[in-house]
């Protein structure tokens, strides 16, 4: 492995799709709301609880969307507004503090209350924000509670953890001016991932290294000038405005999917800590080589296949970038909800010139289109995902490049097996 | 405002949406913001559809609250007729719509589309999703077949002799509990019996199926959560009877057989005479003597849980122990049907409030939902399926209807399934310390793992139900050792009966004790 490719955006020349044009279309979008965050959240912040403040769809949508119910006790819950609380014939505010008194002696083991705002309670303007104050107030220190949107008129789908992580930024502890530079990795990962993260900045030389979020709610990282931090998802905007006015600093990168976005990614923080080339190469070309080997698998049923992106969870460039660059796919188009072009300026410049762009959605005529084209593979979300199946098209569910963990060298394999598994599917039915 | 983890019912828009995607030709344009398009996942992944539900959203978004969410929703309903040609539609908001008041009904009728426009009220901070497809299908009925009506107090004109009897099947939809092929062993029970079915609706009909319903000379009412309302008001129009009998188990369906033959004016003995069911002779056959008494709880819409007591009681020689219902519009005919049984009925939307009740009366065997099966495997009860809500399971691939003789087979089969082989629990009864065979072992036919009992693991902390509660300190028995250890002997799933009854023994006799005499008086003064 030559040290070129271990650094691929400092030699990358500044081309690809930077200032490509990108498809804006406004009709229906076929998306999740900002709540179904909460699916994967609570799992990571152990001793948190969401509580939507929303109607029946709010609640009903938090079963279907998670596929299986997590009927361990999950640790959200929905506060359902009923008729008598709109006609004002109960004081909302009352409600709610009534509903969350019996949710804590419930659950004595919650240190993070989140009361998530829905549609219905933004378009009644329920003030949570006071509300959160307020029961802060009365709970702390034993309960802190936050809140923040995960309303469909506001956010989409992966947009519920930006909030969610953006709520959390003003409570970080403040990190002293004058501390050593420490490094913040924000956007929830699965544990493993992380932990595989923690020993390649070790062994770069990286001690300080937390996470955002945490695994406790009691256990925030701390921030401050001194921290540079590094978005382990694209889909953060809100979280990093906060970070910035807290004084962090953003490490630009492309996203750690593939060998090559993670070398880029860890790059990134290497080149702020002054981490030699020799010790860069040393400690990240064993993973590296794991991956491209774990990636060889998947090539043979992958390359020259056509895939189309449908609009969900602002993954799909990342995605894009690493199936075109390291797995020889061919872009059809690469649909996204949201296209931040600053936090994408990595990836961006990496995707193939000419690559077809959109932003938003206008499902109907995003259909007609990939009709027309009868790509591979779809990514889709699983509204679509059956429909184009009957249609004799190929998909893959986009909900599982959120549930699962694929970031990472050790990962690459995985995350390409995902795109390769229907094809190999349809290779073995004779049906 | 309720705390609710899960729940039983959606929203009512949902409920139109188990309409709308059942029928063909028809277009639901529903003003909601983009995070309700969930629903779609219902129909495409739940129940594998192979088709889009036929609904198109607004999904607005907050900006637009600001500008004109009316002309939006104006500008969906017309793209959607002209890329969709439906030969109907039908408008509506969900929740959060409902609260921007932006009047769907007037805004789409005001376009003057060339096709019917049906809209719909859906109070969604009110109802939920069974009353939203009731009504909506009673909107649709009401629009569409409403124009051939004949005047008021026309009287029926007597069927012309030379054809069959024709009905009309309603209430099958999309998401229900094997609706699917429901409605192919109810057809062909029907032909056999001599009657056609004119319409079936709304699974698989079209608005012009619809307007035709007037010609059917009765109704079959399968689910009355869906179609009450509308075959109430059919009644009303044309003067067309409806059945009223379910026809979900044997006793039932012969019962429901000579109902039709009394509206179609023929005689179905020769019917029942041929119609074969094996569900009495299993019953009967020796093997079953272990199925007598077993203490059974149901729960789940009020047609099945009503069918699923009778068959219950009736037709497995059940102990029918408790019931109850999550739909509260037919509240009433559960509570008549728990009076005919001795047992109190629960109405409740409430998971953990019928969870509270099964842990209270440990029954042997869970009847029940989705809910249910969680709660079983919570609580190591073995269950069996047998009303919606629903998950991708209750939509086998192979034939599977809950309905007339072939659907009585198809209970024996899946309610006997979780259960113990009576050689087996007599063996556990005898052999109770048998390493290999012992409580916490499952029916050998389901292999390990299968309704194990409870662990700590399986059931958090902060559960409020213990699997096997203590009794209160206050009131509290105090067991010997020596019959505290005989106690544990006794198999797990009788085991919470025979302690609370031991218990109650003591106490009415004021011993402050409980030996091995005490606990065996106790047997014999209760029986099993």
């Amino acid at each position: 492995m030559t040290l070129i490719a271990s650094q691929p955006v400092q030699t990358m020349p500044a081309e690809g799709c930077t200032d490509a044009p990108v498809l804006r279309e406004r009709g229906q979008r076929e998306v999740f709301c900002g709540l179904t965050g909460i699916i994967w959240m609570h799992r990571k912040i152990q001793d948190a609880f969401f509580l939507i403040v929303g109607s029946r769809t709010c609640a009903h949508l938090m079963q279907s969307a998670a596929g299986v119910m997590i009927f361990a006790e999950p640790r959200f819950a929905t506060a359902v507004i009923e008729e008598r609380d709109l006609a004002g014939m109960a004081d909302v505010n009352d409600e709610l503090d009534r509903v969350v008194s019996r949710l804590l002696e419930r659950r004595p083991d919650i240190r993070m209350l989140f009361l998530v705002g829905s549609c219905p309670s933004e378009v009644i303007k329920l003030d949570l924000s006071r509300a959160a104050a307020r029961l802060s107030t009365q709970y702390m220190p034993g309960v802190r509670v936050l809140n923040y949107s995960g309303s469909g008129i506001e956010t989409t789908f992966t947009e519920g953890e930006d909030a969610c992580l953006a709520a959390l930024v003003p409570e970080l502890p403040a990190e002293h001016a004058t501390a050593a530079p420490s490094l913040l990795v924000v956007g929830a990962l699965a544990d493993v991932v992380e932990d595989q993260f923690i020993r390649l900045f070790t062994q770069l030389g990286i001690d300080d290294v937390r996470f955002l979020p945490s695994r406790r709610a009691d256990e925030l990282p701390p921030v401050g000038p001194a921290t540079r931090y590094l978005l382990a998802q694209p889909f953060l905007a809100e979280t990093a405005r906060k970070l910035e006015s807290r004084g962090a600093t953003r490490l630009a990168a492309p996203f750690p999917l593939g060998a090559e976005g993670t070398t880029g990614w860890l790059q990134a923080a290497a080149t702020a800590w002054n981490v030699s080339a020799e010790t860069f190469e040393q400690v990240t070309a064993a993973p590296r080589k794991r991956a491209q080997q774990a990636l060889e698998h998947y090539r043979a049923p992958l390359t020259g296949k056509r895939i189309f992106f449908f609009p969900d969870s602002q993954l799909e460039l990342p995605l894009a970038r690493f199936l075109s660059r390291e797995l020889d796919m061919t872009l059809v188009e690469v649909g996204t909800p949201y296209l931040h072009r600053q936090h994408l300026a990595e990836e961006l410049a990496l995707l193939p010139t000419g690559t077809a762009l959109s932003e938003g959605q206008d499902v109907d005529r995003q259909l007609d289109r990939c009709r027309e084209a009868r790509p591979d593979l779809v990514v889709a979300g699983l509204g679509l995902a059956n429909p184009l199946e009957a249609e004799g098209i190929r998909t893959k569910w986009s909900i599982e490049l959120v549930f699962t963990p694929i970031q990472g060298y050790e990962q690459a394999g995985d995350l390409a097996e995902l795109f390769a598994r229907p094809l190999n599917r349809r290779d073995r039915l004779k049906v | 405002m309720k705390l609710t983890v899960w729940t039983y019912e959606g929203p009512p828009h949902v409920g139109a949406m188990r309409i709308a995607t059942a029928m063909e030709g028809l277009h639901y344009v529903l003003h909601a913001p983009q995070g309700d398009t969930y629903a779609d996942l219902l129909f495409t992944m739940i129940e594998r559809r192979d088709k889009r539900p036929p609904v198109t959203y607004t999904t607005f978004q907050a900006r637009d609250l600001g500008s004109d969410t009316a002309e939006l929703f104006r500008r969906s309903v017309i793209d959607a007729h002209e890329r969709f040609q439906p030969q109907a539609m039908i408008v509506g908001a969900s929740c959060t719509a409902e609260l921007i008041q932006d009047d769907p009904g007037g805004l789409a009728r005001a376009i003057g589309l060339p096709i019917p426009v049906i809209p719909l009220e859906l109070p969604s901070y009110q109802r939920k999703e069974n009353w939203g497809a009731s009504e909506t299908f009673y909107q649709i009925v009401r629009a569409l077949a409403g124009p051939q009506a004949p005047p008021p107090g026309t009287e029926r004109p007597a069927r012309d002799a030379s054809r069959r009897p024709r009905c009309n099947l309603l209430g099958p939809s999309a998401l229900g509990f094997r609706h699917r092929d429901d409605v192919v062993e109810i057809t062909r029970l029907l032909d056999e019996l001599g009657v056609d079915v004119h319409v079936t609706a709304p699974l698989g009909a079209t608005p012009a199926d619809i307007t035709r319903l007037g010609e059917a000379d009765f109704n079959v009412v399968l689910y009355p959560e869906v179609a009450g309302q509308a075959a109430t008001w059919l009644k009303r129009s044309f003067g067309q009877p409806a059945t009223k009998t379910i026809p979900i188990g044997f006793g039932a369906t012969r019962d429901f057989v000579r109902e039709v033959a009394g509206l179609a004016g023929i005689d179905p003995e020769p019917f029942l005479a041929s119609a074969a069911c094996r569900l009495p002779w299993y019953s009967t056959s020796v093997d079953s003597t272990y199925l007598t008494g077993k203490r059974v709880f149901i729960f789940g819409d009020a047609t099945h849980v009503v069918a699923a007591a009778r068959v219950a009681a009736e037709e497995f020689g059940f102990e029918v122990v408790g019931l109850g219902t999550y739909a509260r519009e037919f509240a009433r005919d559960v509570r008549s049907a728990a009076e005919r049984l001795g047992v109190e009925a629960l109405i409740s939307d409430d998971y953990l409030e019928v969870e509270e009740r099964v842990a209270e009366l440990r029954p042997e065997l869970l009847l029940g939902t989705q809910m249910e099966r969680h709660i079983a495997k919570r609580l190591g009860i073995p269950c069996a399926m047998i009303s919606a809500p629903v998950h991708v399971h209750d939509f086998p691939a192979r034939y599977s209807p809950q309905m007339g003789f072939e659907g009585a087979n198809v209970l024996f089969d899946t309610w006997v399934h979780p259960l113990m082989m009576g050689l087996e629990e007599h063996l556990l009864g005898m052999f109770r310390e048998d390493f290999e065979f012992n409580d916490d072992a499952a029916p050998s036919h389901l292999g390990a793992g299968h309704a194990a009992p409870a662990t700590a693991e399986a059931a958090p902390a902060a559960t409020p139900v213990s699997p096997e509660p203590q009794p209160a300190l206050a009131d509290a028995v105090l067991w010997t050792d020596e019959a505290n250890r005989e106690l544990k002997k006794i198999p797990f799933f009788v085991r919470g009966k025979a302690r609370r009854n031991t218990e109650a023994f003591a106490r009415d006799r004021a011993l402050d004790r409980i030996t091995l005499e005490t606990l065996y008086d106790a047997k014999a003064h209760f029986g099993r």
